[in-house]
C-alpha cells in the first residue's frame, strides 16, 4: 500500500506540477531570473546583498554569508535578547546620521534572510546617501524610490513594499 | 493593527464559510463511498491502489483492526522514511553529493513526518536531496494527513444514530482520503503558488552574479527543488514540514502576498470543513456549526490579540533611534525575523492559524516574537489542537471535548450524560480522559526533562526565561503534534531529537488510539431519542460550556509553566525598561 502511495503522491504528483510548470509556467517554476545585458543577475523572490554607499541596501540578513541563498536562516533571537538589542544599535550606528529615526526594517533580520524588499520609508531613508554618493539629484532619486513601490495586493494583502534589486537595477540606469 | 489587516481576517473568515460546507457534505460523501460526478473519474486510481495492496474493500474492520492496520501502516513508514534518509549518500536525484542525514535527526524527521508533526530538525536545502523530499516527505505528507482523516471517518460512523459492528475499512478510508481530496486540492494550490513564483524544478541550484561590483568575484547561488509540490500538501495537510529551513518565510515557498493568503486559507480549509463533514454524517448540522463556532471563538480574539502585540514596538530597539510606528510608507512593528512583503500583522495571523490547527509552518520566526505575542502560539498549541486542529485530528479531538462538555452538563443534573443520543460509560470517559491528559503529560515531562539536564540545556539558546519558553515551545509543538519551534531551540541534537520524537509519538497515537476504541464501543450503542432533558448539542450555551472545557482543562494544565516562560519574560522586559 505505501509503495503505491508513494509512486502516486511522491512521483506522478510532483512530476504532474513539474510537467505544469516547466511548460506553461517555465521562467516561474525555474526562479524568475533577471537578466541586464545578457548576465543573470537576479532571481526576482530571492533579495541580494548591498554594501557600497551609491546603492540602496537590503535588509540585514542572517546567513551566515549575508544573502546565501543555500542557507536561509534567521536570526532565532527573542526580544528580550541582550544580542539583539547589541546588533540592532550596531545596526543604527552603522547606518550613520540620515536624520530621523530609522525606520525599523533597516535594523532588524528577516525571517528567510533572503528578502528582497525593503519598506518604502526603509528605500526613502537611503535616498539621501545613495543620491550624494552618485552626485545626483536628490529629487530624481526619491522620484525612482516612488515609481517602485508596491502597494497592497488587492488593496489589503501584504505590506507597502520595494524591490531592492529592480531599484538598483534602475537606479544603474539613471545617468 | 491597520484596518487592512482587519479587513484580511474578515476576508478569511467569510471565504472559510464559504467553501468549508460544501467541501465538508464533499468529505462525508467520499468517506460513504458516493465519490461524485467529477470524483467518479478518480475512483480506477482509488481501485488500482487497492488492488494493487490486496486489501478486501468490502470488509469493515473492528477498532482494534483498524488501529493495527493505521499502526502497520505508520510503523512501516517511519522505517521507510529512516531508511531513505540513511541511506541518501547512495541514492540518485542527490546532484549535491549530500551525506547521510545523522541518525538522530533522521530518527526525529521520520517520526515527525508520519505523525503529521512535522518538526524541522532538519533543514532542508541544508540536508536533504530531492529523493528523500519526494519519495520520503511528500508522500508522508499525503499519509499522515489522510491516516488523521480516516480515524476521524472511523469516529463519525461510530456516531451515527443505528448500532453496527464494524468501523469501515482503513485501507479504504485511507485511499479515498488521498485520492479524492488530498490529491485535487493539492494540484489547485500548486498550480497557484507556481503562478506567484514557487519553484518547480529537478535541478538542485542555481547562481546569479552580485549586482553591487563589490561583491565581484562570488556569485549568488541559491538552492531549488520540487518545492511547489511540497508546500501545496504541506499546507493542506496540516504538516507544515518546509521544503527550506525558513519554511514558509522563504521566498521560494511563498513569494508574494496572495501566495501568503492562499497557504494561510489552506492551513484552515480541511480542518474547518470537518465540521460540516459532521453535520453531513450524522445528520446533525446544529451540532456541526456549535463545534465551527467554538473553533472561532478560540482562534479569532487569541489571533487578533497577537496581531496587535506583533505591531507594536520591540525592547529589543532600546534607546536607539528606531522608527516602528505603521504609516502609509511602512507596516513597523516587531519585524525582526518577519519579511517586508508580510509585515507582523499577517505573520501573526499566520502564527495563531498554524497553531490552532496543527500545520506548524511559519511565515515568521515565533522565537522572535515579543513575548506576549510568542505566547498565543504556545497557548494555541496546549488546547490540544482543536480549534481548528489537524487535518482529521482536529475534529476527533474536539469531539473529545464535546464529550467532557456534556459530561459535566450532566453531572450538574443528574443524568446519565449521553452524546448525540449515545450514552456515555465509564469506558468512554476513560478513553476521552487518557487522550485529552496524555500529550500535555508529554509536553510538560519533556519540558522538565530538558531544563533539568545538562544535555537537555545545552539544545537553549537563551536563558532564563525565554530559554524556557523555548523548550516549553518546543514539547508543546512535538506532544500536539504542530511542528513549529521556537528557532533558537536546538532540536538537532541526540537527547532533544529522541525526546521529541517521543512526545510526537505519545501526541499521535495517545489520542488515535483511545479515539478508536471509544469510537469501537459508541458504534455499538443505539442512539435514543432526545428527550426534554436532553442537552441541546447546538446552540449558544452548548458553545460556551465547550469553549469553557477547553480553556479550563488548557489552563489549568499550562498556566504554571507559562507563567515560568513568556508571562515572566514580559513582566521583567517592563521591570529592566527593556
Amino acid at each position: 500500500m505505501l509503495l503505491g502511495l508513494t509512486v502516486l503522491t511522491g512521483v506522478v504528483y510532483p512530476l504532474l506540477v513539474l510537467g505544469f510548470g516547466q511548460t506553461l509556467l517555465a521562467e516561474r517554476a525555474n526562479g524568475s531570473p533577471i537578466e541586464r545585458e545578457g548576465l543573470v543577475v537576479a532571481h526576482e523572490p530571492i533579495g541580494q546583498g548591498f554594501v557600497s554607499p551609491e546603492y540602496f541596501h537590503s535588509r540585514p540578513s542572517a546567513c551566515e554569508r549575508p544573502y546565501d541563498g543555500m542557507k536561509s536562516s534567521a536570526s532565532q533571537l527573542g526580544a528580550s535578547s541582550e544580542a539583539l538589542a547589541a546588533q540592532v544599535k550596531a545596526r543604527v550606528e552603522a547606518l550613520g546620521d540620515e536624520g530621523g529615526a530609522v525606520p525599523v526594517d533597516l535594523v532588524t533580520a528577516s525571517g528567510s534572510g533572503l528578502d528582497p524588499h525593503v519598506s518604502p520609508a526603509g528605500a526613502l531613508w537611503q535616498v539621501e546617501r545613495v543620491a550624494r554618493t552618485r552626485g545626483l539629484a536628490a529629487e530624481r532619486v526619491r522620484e525612482l524610490v516612488l515609481q517602485h513601490v508596491e502597494g497592497r495586493t488587492l488593496g489589503i494583502l501584504g505590506a507597502p513594499r520595494v524591490h531592492v534589486v529592480r531599484l538598483n537595477l534602475a537606479l544603474d540606469e539613471l545617468r | 493593527m491597520s484596518w487592512q489587516s482587519l479587513t484580511e481576517v474578515a476576508l478569511l473568515v467569510v471565504l472559510l464559510l464559504l467553501l468549508a460546507p460544501p467541501l465538508g457534505r464533499h468529505l462525508a460523501r467520499v468517506y460513504a463511498g458516493e465519490p461524485g460526478r467529477i470524483g467518479r473519474w478518480l475512483v480506477p486510481v482509488e481501485r488500482a491502489l487497492l488492488r494493487g495492496a490486496g486489501v478486501d474493500a468490502t470488509r469493515s474492520m473492528g477498532w482494534r483492526e483498524y488501529a493495527l492496520a493505521m499502526l502497520a501502516l505508520q510503523a512501516v513508514g517511519i522505517v521507510a522514511l529512516l531508511a531513505l534518509q540513511l541511506a541518501q549518500a547512495w541514492l540518485p536525484l542527490n546532484a549535491r553529493g549530500l551525506p547521510a542525514v545523522p541518525w538522530h535527526v533522521a530518527l526525529n524527521t521520520a517520526v515527525s513526518f508520519v505523525t503529521n508533526t512535522n518538526w524541522q530538525s532538519y533543514s532542508g536545502e541544508v540536508l536533504l536531496g530531492h529523493l528523500v523530499q519526494l519519495l520520503g516527505l511528500t508522500v508522508q505528507n499525503f499519509v499522515s494527513a489522510a491516516t488523521g482523516m480516516a480515524v476521524l471517518a472511523a469516529l463519525l460512523r461510530a456516531l451515527e444514530p443505528e448500532p453496527r459492528e464494524g468501523l469501515g475499512n482503513f485501507w479504504v478510508d485511507l485511499v479515498r482520503g488521498v485520492v479524492h481530496v488530498l490529491l485535487p486540492l493539492s494540484l489547485v494550490l500548486a498550480v497557484a503558488l507556481l503562478s506567484q513564483g514557487v519553484v518547480q524544478t529537478l535541478a538542485s541550484s542555481m547562481s546569479n552574479a552580485w549586482i553591487d561590483p563589490a561583491l565581484a568575484g562570488t556569485v549568488q547561488e541559491s538552492a531549488l527543488g520540487p518545492v511547489a509540490s511540497q508546500v501545496a500538501i504541506k499546507q493542506l495537510g496540516t504538516n507544515g514540514g518546509g521544503f527550506f529551513g525558513v519554511n514558509s518565510a522563504h521566498p521560494f515557498e511563498n513569494p508574494t502576498p496572495l501566495s501568503n493568503f492562499l497557504e494561510l486559507l489552506a492551513i484552515l480549509l480541511l480542518p474547518a470543513a470537518a465540521c460540516f463533514q459532521l453535520a453531513s454524517s450524522v445528520r446533525r448540522p446544529a451540532h456541526g456549526r456549535a463545534l465551527l463556532a467554538a473553533m472561532f471563538a478560540l482562534f479569532l480574539p487569541l489571533a487578533l490579540f497577537a496581531m496587535r502585540v506583533e505591531s507594536g514596538s520591540s525592547p529589543a530597539f532600546g534607546g536607539a533611534p528606531v522608527d516602528a510606528q505603521a504609516s502609509e510608507l511602512q507596516s513597523g512593528g516587531n519585524m525582526e525575523g518577519k519579511e517586508t512583503r508580510l509585515g507582523p500583522g499577517e505573520s501573526a495571523l499566520w502564527a495563531a492559524a498554524t497553531t490552532a490547527t496543527s500545520s506548524g509552518s511559519v511565515n515568521a520566526m515565533h522565537d522572535s516574537f515579543l513575548p506576549l505575542g510568542g505566547l498565543v502560539p504556545m497557548f494555541l498549541m496546549q488546547l490540544g489542537e482543536v480549534a481548528f486542529g489537524g487535518v482529521g485530528s482536529g475534529l476527533y479531538g474536539m469531539v473529545l471535548f464535546a464529550l467532557v462538555a456534556v459530561f459535566l452538563a450532566g453531572l450538574m443534573v443528574g443524568r446519565t450524560p449521553e452524546y448525540l443520543g449515545k450514552k456515555l460509560g465509564a469506558f468512554e470517559m476513560q478513553m476521552t480522559s487518557v487522550a485529552i491528559l496524555l500529550p500535555s503529560v508529554a509536553v510538560l515531562i519533556g519540558t522538565a526533562l530538558v531544563v533539568a539536564t545538562q544535555a537537555g540545556r545545552s539544545s537553549l539558546q537563551e536563558h532564563g526565561a525565554h530559554g524556557f519558553s523555548e523548550a516549553l515551545y518546543a514539547f508543546s509543538s512535538a506532544g500536539n503534534n504542530n511542528g513549529s519551534a521556537f528557532g533558537g531551540f536546538d532540536g538537532a541534537r541526540p537527547l532533544a531529537d529522541v525526546l521529541l520524537a517521543l512526545a510526537m509519538l505519545v501526541g499521535r497515537y495517545g489520542v488515535a488510539l483511545p479515539v478508536l476504541a471509544l469510537a469501537g464501543s459508541l458504534a455499538k450503542k443505539r442512539a435514543v431519542p432526545p428527550s426534554p432533558g436532553t442537552l441541546p448539542d447546538g446552540g449558544v450555551s452548548f458553545v460556551v460550556l465547550l469553549v469553557g472545557v477547553i480553556v479550563l482543562v488548557g489552563a489549568l494544565n499550562f498556566v504554571p509553566a507559562l507563567a515560568l516562560g513568556p508571562v515572566a519574560e514580559q513582566m521583567g522586559s517592563s521591570v529592566h525598561g527593556r
